[in-house]
Formats: C-alpha cells, structure tokens, sequence
C-alpha cells in the first residue's frame, strides 16, 4: 500500500501532467475538483445574500430620493396640506352631515355593495354570452350575432361614457320601471355591461383551453352536450381563467368609483369629492384612495397566490 | 378466470347483464328482439331507478327497420369519410359478430382512428352506414347519444377527466347519461375496480396514476356504461412499454369474457393472440381480412407483406 510510490503507475501521471495534456488536465481541475465544492456553493450564496442587500439598499435610495424630492419641491407644503393633512383626512373619514359632507369609510361600504352585487350578475351574464358564442347550433346564430355585437360595443367603449349614458340616459326616457331607478341600480347596470363584455372572453378563453380529447370522451360516454359542458368543460375551464377573472374583478372594485359622475350615489370617490367641494381639501380623495388599496391589494396577492399554485401543480402534471 | 365482460362482481342485475353481454340465445335465433332486448337487459338497474332514459334508448334504437342477421353486432357498410380534400376512408365494409373480436392494423394515417370515431358517431360520415344490431346508427332519425351509450370507447390518450377522482371519473356517465343512483354506480365501480386491481385508487385523481393504470380506468369507465361493443383506439401506444402488458391483460380478460371489440393496434403479437379477425387498412379501405394466423403469417395482397415487413423490421413483432 505505502509502496506504491517507487513503482510504475505512480510517476507517468506526472509526466503527463507536466508534458502531454496540459490544458485538458487543467479543464479537468476548474471542472471536477472546485466545482462543486461547498466552498464554492458558499460563495454562490454569499454573492446571492450580496445582490439581495444591494437590491434592498438601491431601492430604499431610490424611495427615499422620491420622497426626499416631494418635501424639497417648492409645493411641497402646500400639497401636503391640500392631499395629506392629517385633520382633513379623518374628518373627511368620519363625515359630519352638519357640515355638509359625508363619511368616505360609509361610502366604500356603498362601493362594496356594488362590486359584490356586479359581480354576482356578472358571472352569470358573462357567462351566458360565453356559452351562446361557444354555441354552433344555427338555431341561435341570431343571438351569436348580438352577444358578438354587445362584447365589440361594451370592449370598445369607455366605462366612463357607459355609466354617463346609463345614468343620465335611461331616466331621460321618462319609460316605465326602466327610467325610475335609483342612481346606484344604473351604476351598478353599467357596470355589469361593461365589465360582462370583458369576463365573458376570459370565460371564452377558458372554454377554448379544454383539450377537444375530453370534449370527444366525454361525448363517447353518452353524456349529452349540456351535461359535458357542466360536468367536463367548465369545470375545467372554470380552474384556468380564476386568475385573470380575479385580475379584472380587482379593476371592478376601483372601477365602482366611476359612478360617482353620476352625483345621487353617495360611494367613496363621491363623498371625498364633496368633501373637497366643502372644505376646499383635497385629503379625501387621498382617504379613498389609501381605501380602495386596501381592499384591491388583499385580492392582488390572492390572485398572485393562486397563479403560483396553478403553476406549481401544472409543473407536477407535467413530469 | 372469472366471467368478466358486463358480469360484475355487482349483485343484483348481473345475471341479466352477462346474459346480455354473453348475447343470449334468443337474441341469436329472434333477431328482431336482439337489439332492444339487450339493451333492455343491459339497462336493468337504471330502468328501475330512471325508467325514462333507458327505456327510451332502447326504444329509440328498436323504433328502426329490419332485423339483424344472427349474431351481428356491427356492420360498416360502404363508409366514406373525408376532410376536406383528404378521403380518408374511401368506402370500407366490414361485419362484426358478437363476441368477435377484430383488430384493425394499418399504418399509420391509414384512417383506423377516423373509422372507431365514426361507428362511434363522433365524426359524421359522408357515405355507407353503420348498422349496430340491426339498427341503422347513421340515420338522421337517430339520436347518436343514445347509441354512443350503448359503445364504448377507449382512447389512445386514455382522456380521464383530470378534475374528477377516479371514481368519478366512472360513475359520471352511468350518474348522468343513465340515470342510475349515485350508490348504485359506485357500487359498480368499486366491483370493477377490484376487479382490475385498482381499489386502492378510486379517491385519486387521475394525474397521480401510471399510464398503464389510467388506461386501465378508461376502460373501466367504458365498461361501466355496460357496453355492446367497445372500440379501443391503439390504447397501449402512449404507454411505456413495461406498461402495455397490464392494459392487454385487461383486454384479454373482456375476450375471455365474450365482449365483442374492434381494436385498432399496433401490437402485432397480441393481435395473433387474441384477434377472431385481423383487418388491414390502407388509404382508407381494407386491403385484407381473416383470422390472424392468414393475415399476419401468409398474407395474400402484396400490400399486407409490405407493412408487415416494416413493422417486423421496426421489431414490433
Ligand atoms: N379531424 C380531422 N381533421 C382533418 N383531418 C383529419 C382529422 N382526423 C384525421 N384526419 C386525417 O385523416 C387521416 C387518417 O387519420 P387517422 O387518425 O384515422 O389515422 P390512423 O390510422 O388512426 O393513424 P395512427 O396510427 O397514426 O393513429 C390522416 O391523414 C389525418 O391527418
Ligand atoms: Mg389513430
């Protein structure tokens, strides 16, 4: 064992080393020896936690630079006292019909009613004009063409001019039941209009993306078309397109906001909007804001949650 | 072996069924009942339970014409189908007996695929007829879905549905399409699965099975409508090979047990063992038919010797 050394085998590799193949028995040694040593890995996670705290460190700067830039800005008072004056804020919170104004923290409860309400009716209506556009049967070819005509017009038109239209133009009809409704039924009206043009091509996206295979094993097993599309298609489509249905539902939840143009409902945007007309301060609007970012964020990360756990288990499926 | 076919280990109505599955005598020598009277049988248990669907089926496919000729379970008669420019069966004939078990082989695109989803009304065909017990399927009278749940079909892709448990996956159709009692199909199934060595998975979803045992709950789904014919499309092709052998096991046993198939395959030595006939299709017709020991070992058409011979160098043999 220890006499090895004098025999054959244990000088050629040095020659070789030193003569023969100098390069690749460097390759070799960058490779095969350091490679994959912990030293090396340490190293790795070393510079890892470096980038890490440069990130952080870049990012704070550049925050702090914003902020920095808003206090020194010749306004900056001004602006602080107009959007952020802290007094301001809370009255405009609280409301005080006294003095002419109302409660921002009642009026998203308003806001909360009609993104709860729009969209219960439009998943369904959403739905509805998915599966007639889905249809092939010619008997409806009638309705295909409206449900194509009413997504083109409520995709192409701003929300704004749906809800003004609404709001202002069916009172104006002076019909019955349609034209004597309260603001909030037209806003919320409008809302479905609009918003169900949008989810019913998310609807239609998630259809598309079952496999036609499940389609057909679902037909060969006798189910009728109805039953397949409840029980085989949308199911499984229902399960892709809950991100990007959440995503325009976050949009809604702000979007409620709009209807204030219409003045008789009193949400959020419309009491800050008061408020400001009132107390010449802006601090309600800031109010509504911090408000509506703090119910759009909780179903952000939601969304993010569940996109990352459709991925995870869509990797699994893969393997 | 046990009797396997429709004879499930389920209790009640399963002399009925392996009667109807066994096609029982009358149904050869009074063909004019053969049709409704099997399907009658097959749907025992539902007709209790949802007498309105079973019964209608059967009588639906009994409202049509002529008698069968004895024993036939499937007849093909001059069927052309084409997409477009592309003919992909260009008139094929072809009868299958019950109990019979036939083997469709052809290279592929030779249009197997295309002529199991036809008999299985999923494509409709521009020519010919399907006649299914004496019934003609292809007639506008007909309602398909009545018909396709009296035919299984099993895929290459096995298609479970990957958002149901195996169980489900089962008993949807037997639920849905024939009205049975939730209890009663999972009673079925859970027979069935038993049977096929997969019990244990019936609270799965599908993605946590192998190949081998997905395709084998394909199947099982199939049987589970009861089925006349079952029509199996090449369903050990995208399995690894260490997994073919429990799917054919399957197949085998629905033989042994009397099930009339037509198998579209490309497993040359399970056709020789367990085909009554073997049918070689190319460009959409038939080129050569008859037992497996003439097809395979002394084809006649030049054709025939040409494909085998790929295949056999290919080493599928
Ligand atoms: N839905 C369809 N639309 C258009 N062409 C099709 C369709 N289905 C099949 N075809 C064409 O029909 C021909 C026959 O296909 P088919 O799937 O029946 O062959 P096959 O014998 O089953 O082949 P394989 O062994 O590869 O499964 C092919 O040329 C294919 O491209
Ligand atoms: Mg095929």
């Amino acid at each position: 064992m220890t006499g090895t050394p004098p025999l054959g085998p244990g000088d050629p590799p040095v020659a070789d080393g030193g003569v023969g193949l100098p390069e690749v028995g460097g390759a070799v040694d960058e490779l095969g020896a350091g490679a994959f040593s912990r030293s090396r890995r340490g190293r790795l996670l070393r510079s890892q936690r470096g980038a890490v705290v440069t990130s952080t460190a870049s990012t704070l700067v550049v925050l702090g630079a914003i902020v920095v830039a808003f206090l020194l800005a010749p306004g900056s008072r001004a602006v602080r006292a107009t959007y952020f004056n802290a007094h301001d804020m809370w009255r405009a919170f609280i409301g005080d019909p006294h003095e002419g104004f109302y409660s921002v923290g009642r009026g998203l409860v308003v806001n909360i009613e009609m993104f709860t309400i729009g969209e219960v009716l439009i998943l369904v209506l959403a739905l509805l004009v998915a599966l007639v556009r889905q249809s092939k049967s010619p008997v409806l070819f009638p309705l295909r063409m409206i449900a194509v005509a009413y997504v083109d017009f409520f995709r192409g038109v701003p929300l704004i001019l749906v809800i003004l239209a609404i709001g202002f133009g069916l009172p104006a009809l002076y019909l019955p039941v349609v034209s004597s409704q309260s603001a909030f039924v037209y806003g919320v009206l409008a809302l479905v209009l609009a918003y169900s043009a949008y989810v019913s091509e998310v609807y239609r996206a998630g259809l598309n993306s079952v496999p036609l295979s499940q389609i057909a094993s679902a037909r060969s097993l006798g189910l009728r078309p109805r039953t397949a599309m409840r029980h085989v298609v949308l199911p499984q489509a229902v399960r892709t397109i809950i991100p990007p249905l959440l995503n325009d539902f976050i949009s809604l939840q702000k979007d409620t906001a709009l209807v204030a143009v219409l003045g008789a409902v009193i949400e959020a945007n419309r009491a800050a909007e008061i408020y400001s007309s009132t107390v010449f301060n802006y601090s309600g609007y800031t109010v509504a804001a911090l408000l509506f970012l703090l119910l759009t964020i909780p179903l952000a990360r939601f969304t993010d949650h569940l996109i990352a756990r459709d991925r995870t288990r869509r990797l699994a499926g893969a393997t | 072996m046990i009797r396997p076919a429709a004879g499930t280990a389920a209790a009640r109505p399963a002399a009925a069924r392996t009667a109807a599955a066994a096609g029982t005598s009358q149904a050869e020598t009074a063909p004019g009942s053969a049709g409704s009277g099997a399907a009658a049988a097959a749907g025992t248990s539902q007709a209790e339970t949802a007498p309105g669907s079973a019964g209608s089926g059967a009588a639906a496919a009994g409202t049509s014409q002529a008698a069968p000729a004895a024993g036939t379970a499937l007849r093909i008669e001059g069927v052309r189908k084409a997409f477009g420019a592309n003919c992909v069966l260009k008139g094929v004939d072809l009868a299958v007996d019950t109990h019979q078990v036939i083997c469709l082989i052809g290279a592929s695109g030779s249009g197997k695929s295309t002529l199991l989803r036809c008999v299985d009304l999923l494509e409709a065909i521009d020519a010919g007829r399907v006649v299914f017990f004496g019934h003609d399927v292809t007639s506008p009278a007909v309602d398909e879905i009545l018909v396709r749940r009296q035919m299984g079909m099993v895929f290459q892709s096995f298609n479970l549905f990957p958002h149901l448990r195996v169980l489900r996956n089962i008993t949807l159709a037997p639920v849905k399409a024939l009205g049975m009692t939730a209890a009663d199909a999972e009673g079925e199934a859970m027979a069935l699965l038993a049977r096929f060595g997969l019990a244990d998975k019936a609270r799965d979803y599908p993605d946590r099975l192998s190949g081998g045992q997905q395709q084998r709950v394909a199947i099982i789904r199939a049987l589970a409508m009861h089925p006349k014919l079952m029509l199996l499309d090449e369903v050990t092709s995208a399995l690894d090979p260490e997994l073919v052998g429990e799917v054919l096991d399957v197949i085998r046993e629905l033989a042994a047990g009397g099930m009339t198939m037509l198998i579209a395959t490309h497993e040359m030595g399970f056709a020789r063992e367990t085909a009554t006939r073997v049918v070689f299709l190319e460009d959409g017709v038939i080129v050569e038919e008859g037992p497996p020991s003439q097809v395979l070992d002394a084809p006649q058409d030049e054709r025939t010797r040409r494909f085998l011979g790929r295949v056999l160098s290919a080493g599928r043999m």
